[in-house]
């Protein structure tokens, strides 16, 4: 008995301590340099000022559009290969193969099968039918999959470009994007430079002594970030001189490579764009060109061979998502798919400071009222309900710093809220344990008892409010999101210091001596 | 705890388990032994719930559905406080501009200092005219600087038709969720009363939002889930108690039973449900136009989910009794 105090005496000792280290940067800022917790609460934008942007993105229009690309490819494939007059149109979600020579039927399924492993051919009875391709549903779904992905990383890119401090750009949902900007009160910059088509360049990566240090790059030399081999961040010396833009590029495929050469993206340029690449690659044979998609590097391929006649192929070490996401570039050089701005939220400076000065204010009014209440109502066992519920606030505060969760007004409400409720699981014990002492029992008995009782209820009734918590994140985002987080973590604190937290005081209060009375 | 020294070192006594004669006065708002016949108040009561309910039916009625707020008609949204109070009237022939049809002026409860410009449906996803618009106006009118704006939102218009959907899915699936957690843990009559309790609940606080004409949007919708848990809480505490003591009295009527048990009940409910009350108030007055009408749907929903536990739920389980075992 005595230990199991001991132990529980301790837990709450050290997961206060833990939540004073997670809060002590909110509050002392600077924090001292030697303190082991740095990030203070992050605040949402309705309390920090700033704006909001919510994107749809077409992801159907996405997966049309790359029907509509194989259509043109296999179209190409087949007249290459001679396979008499054909023709390839994309019908809804398939593509239509119409033959002059039905004898080449074979031929063509097995031209798609080999060069075009994802699309696949409809069932028919027919040999002089008409031939159906669909795209292969597990490669739809990887189109799906990867357009927010794609999208999600050129706002990114050029959001980085903005510079703002700490934006948030993030998936919401399956189509959406949620663009968070604190601090920025006019965001049509910032609308612009997400909507626009994105730059593609082709650039030299410097090389030798003229090219410098990341740090002090040569002249005429710059440093343009990138990824990284190990999916890192690489600073990468590129000569500043743009040799050519993604907009004579025509087509980029992706070519499944073979066992030894890995995957292949080939890419095809206008007439204009054919002729300047073969002199820029036959004057830089084994140089590598830097594929700079706004001002990030893609990535920079060795520079093999002089690549004339329009035609090239760019291989690498990277596996069939990566080299599909370089052939969207290249085709792109924009948005893999339309975004439509569906919501934009400004909050200015002075809302932000407002809220946190009344939400602070209902704070510290609303625990006042709470904590007066169940002093005088309740004394003893009111102070040590008081003293559970500043723990409480300490551990959800405390919490919200650990997890990085976003702190919103309405979750502000939400721990205002939680002081009002935490205490029911309080008054139920103090109740319970003043009727067990109203039928005679003593102290100590009427302790045991009440808490043991009152627990069926304590854990119903939070049970219902966990649910009810658990659906309000489901709904919402944004700021409601915040607010059902505060409310769930809220429970599990209430819980933790409004009942095992108290029981420890009392266990202790009955061990240390002989209660003949209880201040309830 | 070896070695025993130290503040929690523990003295081990052999206690004897005798009452002590002690008298146990409490601080109490709330007799112990209170015998209110809650029971027999029923049916005057249901009438009481149902003209509310229905008072709060015909105010939506009357003005053309809830106020919504731009999250769910979609739309554009200025918020702007001004220095000193100014009348809602100028405002509004400040925004009389043929770029703006039909502008909702709301002052917004800062003393006649803030107000939110609503014009909902209008906006394409995207434009900013409307917001233009509205800042425009307001600038020829009272000038450049002269005023804060607080907020601008624009929504489009498929987002909140969106959002109609998923508060209501939200809102059925958590009345659901409870009243199916209630009969598991209690009795199935006990699932049927809480339901219909949250069912009164949410509908006396869509009422009250209306009658007030508080803006219902987003966080207004967090606010009825909200009172759903919060009744439903409520509503365990009173079960689990009447539960209880249907175990101990056997012999005794259920009603008599619910009374008994209300009556119980009553301190603890009084006084957690006047906690709850205090510190939503404490926001509603103190947090600002942002969060008002989400603080006021939390404080009549608290106040109606506490009736609703003693006057909706329980004499509906009681009800079904009835039926059970007819007279």
């Amino acid at each position: 008995m005595s230990q199991s105090v001991l132990y529980r005496t301790l837990l709450f000792v050290v997961l206060a301590a833990a939540a004073v280290v997670f809060l002590v940067p909110t509050f002392v800022r600077p924090a001292p340099a030697l303190w082991p917790w740095h990030q203070p609460v992050r605040l949402g934008l309705d309390l920090q000022g700033g704006t909001h942007l919510l994107y749809g993105v077409d992801i159907e229009r996405a997966i049309d559009s790359t029907i509509d690309r194989h259509a043109q490819d296999l179209e190409r494939e087949l007249h290459d290969a001679q396979i008499g007059a054909v023709t390839a149109e994309r019908e809804g979600r398939t593509i239509r193969v119409r033959l002059a020579n039905k004898d080449k039927r074979q031929e063509v399924l097995d031209l798609v099968k080999e060069r075009f492993p994802t699309l696949a051919p409809m069932p028919s009875e027919d040999v002089e039918a008409d031939l159906s391709l669909t795209l292969d549903p597990r490669d739809a779904q990887r189109i799906r999959d990867n357009v927010v992905e794609q999208a999600l990383k050129i706002i990114r890119n050029r959001i980085d470009q903005f510079g703002v401090a700490e934006p948030t750009v993030q998936a919401q949902g399956s189509d959406e994007i949620v663009v968070q900007l604190p601090g920025i009160q006019d965001p049509q910059r910032a609308k612009e430079l997400i909507g626009k088509t994105a730059l593609l360049e082709f650039k030299l990566l410097a090389t030798g002594p003229q090219a410098g240090t990341p740090e002090h790059p040569g002249p005429g030399v710059q440093v343009v970030y990138g990824k990284g081999d190990a999916g890192g961040r690489r600073a990468y010396l590129v000569e500043r001189r743009t040799l050519m833009t993604g907009d004579m590029l025509t087509d980029a495929t992706v070519r499944p490579g073979t066992a030894t050469e890995g995957m292949a993206v080939d890419f095809t340029l206008d007439a204009r764009g054919g002729k300047l690449f073969g002199e820029i690659s036959s004057a830089n044979v084994g140089r590598n060109l830097a594929i700079v998609l706004d001002n990030y590097v893609e990535s920079a391929p060795t520079i093999r061979e002089p690549i004339t006649g329009g035609r090239g192929q760019i291989t690498g070490r990277f596996d069939f998502a990566e080299a599909q996401d370089l052939a969207n570039v290249l085709r792109n050089g924009a948005l893999p798919a339309p975004l439509k701005l569906i919501e934009e939220r400004t909050v200015g400076p002075s809302l932000g400071q407002d809220s946190i000065r009344k939400g602070v204010l209902s704070f510290v009014v609303g625990s006042a009222l709470v904590v007066v209440f169940m002093l005088v109502y309740y004394r003893g066992g009111g102070l040590i309900a008081d003293a559970a519920l500043f723990l409480n606030v300490l551990f959800l505060v405390g919490a919200f710093a650990a997890f990085g969760a976003t702190l919103s007004l309405p979750g502000i409400a939400g721990i205002v809220l939680t002081i009002g409720m935490a205490v029911d699981a309080n008054v139920l014990i103090l109740e319970r344990i003043r009727e067990e002492l109203r039928l005679g029992k003593t102290p100590r008995a009427a302790i045991e008892t009440g808490y043991e009782r009152a627990w069926y209820a304590i854990r119903d009734s939070n049970v219902t409010t966990l649910f009810s918590g658990l659906i309000l994140f489901q709904f919402g985002t944004g700021p409601v999101r915040g607010f059902a987080v505060t409310l769930i973590i809220g429970i599990f604190t209430s819980l933790l210091t409004g009942v095992f937290g108290t029981r420890v005081v009392y266990d202790l209060l009955v061990s240390r001596r002989r209660l003949t009375t209880v201040s309830v | 705890m070896k070695g025993g020294a130290g503040p929690m070192a523990t003295r081990p006594t052999a206690r004897p388990e005798k009452a002590p004669t002690v008298e146990h006065r409490f601080f109490e708002l709330i007799p112990p032994r209170l015998t209110i016949d809650f029971v027999g108040l029923r049916f005057k009561m249901l009438i009481l719930s149902w003209t509310l309910i229905l008072i709060g039916l015909v105010s939506i009625y009357l003005h053309g559905g809830l106020n919504y707020g731009i999250d769910f008609a979609g739309g554009t949204m200025v918020h702007v406080k001004f220095p000193a109070p100014t009348a809602i009237g100028d405002i509004r022939g400040a925004l009389s501009r043929p770029e703006l049809r039909e502008v909702i002026v709301q002052d917004v409860g800062q003393g006649g200092r803030e107000f939110q410009i609503r014009v909902l449906g209008a906006a394409e996803g995207g434009s900013t005219a409307v917001a233009d618009g509205i800042k425009a106006g307001l600038r020829e009118k009272f000038g450049e600087g002269t005023y804060d704006v607080l907020r601008v939102e624009t929504v489009g218009p498929k987002v909140g038709k969106d959002l109609w959907r998923d508060a209501t899915l939200a809102v059925l699936a958590a009345t659901l969720v409870m009243a199916t957690y209630i009969a598991l843990r209690f009795e199935l009559r006990f699932g049927v009363g809480a339901a219909v309790a949250l069912v009164h609940d949410v509908l006396l606080t869509l009422g009250a939002l209306s009658i007030a004409n508080m803006e219902f949007d987003l966080t207004t919708v967090a606010a009825l889930l909200t009172v759903v848990g919060y009744s439903v809480h409520d509503t365990v505490i009173v079960s689990d108690r009447i539960r209880e003591n249907m175990r101990k009295m056997r012999r005794e009527s259920l009603a008599t039973i619910m009374n008994l048990s209300i009556n119980e009940t009553l301190s603890r409910t009084l006084i957690t449900s006047g906690t709850a009350i205090l510190v939503t108030a404490a926001l509603f007055v103190l947090g600002g136009s942002v969060i008002h009408s989400f603080a006021f749907a939390l404080l009549v929903g608290f106040v109606v989910g506490t009736y609703s536990s003693i006057y909706v739920a329980s004499p509906i389980v009681l009800y079904l009794e009835g039926r059970k075992t007819p007279r």
